[in-house]
């Protein structure tokens, strides 16, 4: 293969340049700045070309010498009529009407925070939208359970409750160890060993249990039923559901927030009790509270309200989580980019959305439970 | 120069227990339009893929350009795949990029040309697929099935292609638009002195574009050559597939006479 040569001689009354050689992408690419700068050295003044011992030249070896040229045709060009017809294409390319970017409007700022605004409101009024449709979907299935999608509640138990169970044992476990290894270093300065027992009942059965549990099903399941709806949307598969008349809501939605909304109390009390038996193990090596006083004292120091309390959490979050992720299923638009961002904006206002609802909780609940 | 483009020698292929190519040999040469035909299942796609280096042969070896794809070092395999382009049947388009950074894509991955130079290039390939520059600015998903195909071919030949691959050409497309579109392949093609291969079930693609038809069947080239020589060979597949009353009546508008 021969490179790209420029042989340059001076005349009476002007230059003559003469390209030869092979002026492909493949020769070009590997020194364009250097050729480019030669030929618009070539190209000053009266310059003419002969591009007939040219072997070949693909567009952007042409478009080289184009740029070179002012964008037209030099006044004196030999060329072989095969390679002129890439120029002419380039020359047609051209005259098309050039890519303007949009001029940017002076209300820029403006119409930036009135568009988010209107995107906020609307992710809202969606929400609600779906909440209603759950609404509406529950009160149909009351009226007529023979409608009941039940396999998809039992496939999403499955998938989202018992496939769960393995994390969020682990991670109950070390949790409770944790925290009734770090209470106990305190606890034992003021010789309040007893209280162990207290902190760590209370602390998991009614705040960390749930929240802790609820955080791992939103980055779990949660992102998994984004992605899900998302690639059916992008699949049309939605759109072929709807086709046979099958509802949307009924069949995709409404599986998915009731299986959620029934799993995650359940897995709030298979995580707290793993993690009381953590914080009792850990309490036993620390403290030496053995395992018959903490069996003992834990029903007395933290009042059965207290489960009830974590169970309902289990059960709102768990619906929550949910709907947050289905509603971000919903909105992916088909792209890859659209997909990604909407699986994160899930997971994100999923986990947020727990902690808020776990405030409201907090603040609604204070009087209920709390020896004391 | 009289090393084929594409060499495939003693080809075998198996999914789980069943063979899908045994002892597939076939060459293609500089220029040639070879349409490869064959059977749903017949294993198309299959040698496709494996031309291109996305799927290995289970055995037998492939050579582009008397090359062998695999080997050598990142540097020489990258060089190699930037000497052919690829039209994958639904465009394969990247669905986060617009129709000009989908087009840029392979020039900015060279990192070779500055942005005017890349512009000045995505618009001459915009245009050498008939497609006006305001199209630049879309996104895949807004596009009609012809203009990803269109777009799709622009990304394949953006890096000069000397071998083009097209898998189902005119797959999903109206009769009009895939008229327009293998006329478009053609003129690119003997413009630009590409070599094709493409997988087709379409008998008005095949006769209207193709040099040489490879016949896959059998596991194996059942039949490799003009379009005429084709026709008379006498085997029951291909007496199915070209002599049909749909085929018959293909291939006599685009002046090829069966037997």
């Amino acid at each position: 293969m021969s490179a790209a040569r420029i042989e340059l001689t001076d005349q009476q009354g002007g230059r003559l340049v003469r390209l030869s050689g092979r002026w492909t992408l493949a020769t070009t690419s590997l020194r364009v700045a250097e050729l480019a700068a030669d030929l618009e050295r070539s190209a000053q003044g009266d310059t003419a070309w002969d591009c007939t011992a040219l072997e070949t030249i693909d567009s952007a070896g042409a478009m080289l010498l184009w740029r070179a040229w002012g964008r037209a045709f030099p006044q004196v060009l030999l060329i072989r009529p095969e390679h002129r017809r890439v120029f002419e294409r380039i020359d047609t390319a051209d005259h098309e009407p050039r890519l303007k970017p949009p001029p940017l409007s002076p209300l820029h700022g403006v119409m930036v925070v009135g568009s988010a605004s209107i995107g906020g409101i609307r992710h809202l009024l969606d929400f609600i939208a779906l909440v209603g449709q759950f609404g509406l979907n529950l009160a149909h299935v009351l009226r007529l359970p023979a409608d009941l999608p039940q396999r998809e509640i039992s496939a999403n138990l499955y998938k989202s409750g018992v496939r769960a169970m393995p994390v969020t044992a682990l991670v109950g476990f070390l949790i409770g160890v944790v925290l009734s290894y770090l209470s106990a270093l305190q606890l034992k300065q003021f010789g309040a060993d007893i209280f162990i027992v207290n902190i760590i009942g209370l602390g998991l059965v009614r705040e960390l249990g749930p929240v802790l549990v609820a955080v791992l099903v939103a980055g779990r399941s949660g992102s998994a039923m984004t992605a899900q709806l998302g690639v059916m949307r992008v699949t049309e598969e939605i759109d072929a559901l709807s086709t046979m008349g099958v509802q949307q809501g009924l069949r995709l939605i409404f599986p998915k927030v009731v299986a959620l909304t029934i799993a995650m109390p359940l897995l709030v009390l298979w995580a707290t009790s793993i993690a009381l038996v953590g914080g009792m193990v850990s309490a036993q090596m620390q403290l030496d509270i053995s395992y018959g006083f903490f069996f003992q004292t834990l029903p007395r120091v933290v009042p059965a309200a207290n489960l009830w309390i974590g169970l309902a959490k289990g059960a709102v979050f768990g619906m929550f989580v949910a709907l947050v992720a289905c509603h971000f299923g919903l909105r992916v638009r088909p792209n890859t980019e659209s997909l990604s961002s909407n699986t994160t904006a899930a997971v994100v206002t999923a986990i947020t959305v727990v902690i808020i609802l776990d405030a409201i909780f907090a603040i609604a609940t204070r009087g209920i439970g709390l020896p004391g | 120069m009289n090393t084929p483009v594409i060499r495939i020698k003693d080809l075998a292929t198996r999914f789980g227990e069943v063979w899908i190519h045994n002892g597939l040999n076939l060459e293609v040469a500089r220029g040639e339009l070879v349409s490869l035909v064959g059977g749903s299942g017949s294993g198309k796609t299959t040698l496709l893929r494996q031309v291109i280096g996305l799927l290995l042969p289970n055995r037998g070896s492939i050579e582009l350009f008397g090359e062998p794809l695999f080997g050598g070092g990142v540097a020489r395999e990258r060089a190699l795949r930037q000497r052919f382009g690829v039209l994958f049947q639904h465009g394969a388009l990247f669905s986060a990029f617009n129709v000009f950074d989908n087009i840029a894509f392979p020039l900015r991955e060279l990192k070779r040309y500055d942005e005017d130079a890349i512009h000045d290039l995505v618009m001459l390939k915009l245009s050498m697929v008939e497609l006006l520059p305001r199209h630049g600015r879309l996104m895949p998903a807004e596009l009609s099935g012809g203009m990803v195909k269109r777009v799709a071919l622009a990304r394949a030949l953006a890096l000069e292609p000397e071998l083009l691959l097209l898998d189902e050409p005119t797959a999903g497309l109206d009769p009009d638009r895939s008229d327009s579109f293998v006329r478009l392949i053609r003129m690119l093609s003997e413009e630009l002195g590409l070599t094709v291969m493409l997988v087709t079930h379409d008998l008005d693609t095949l006769a209207a574009l193709s040099t040489r038809v490879a016949v896959l069947a059998e596991q194996h080239i059942l039949a490799y050559g003009s379009t005429d020589e084709i026709l008379h060979i006498d085997h029951p597949f291909i007496r199915n597939f070209f002599l049909s009353e749909r085929s018959v009546r293909a291939l006599q508008n685009s002046g090829h006479v069966p037997v």
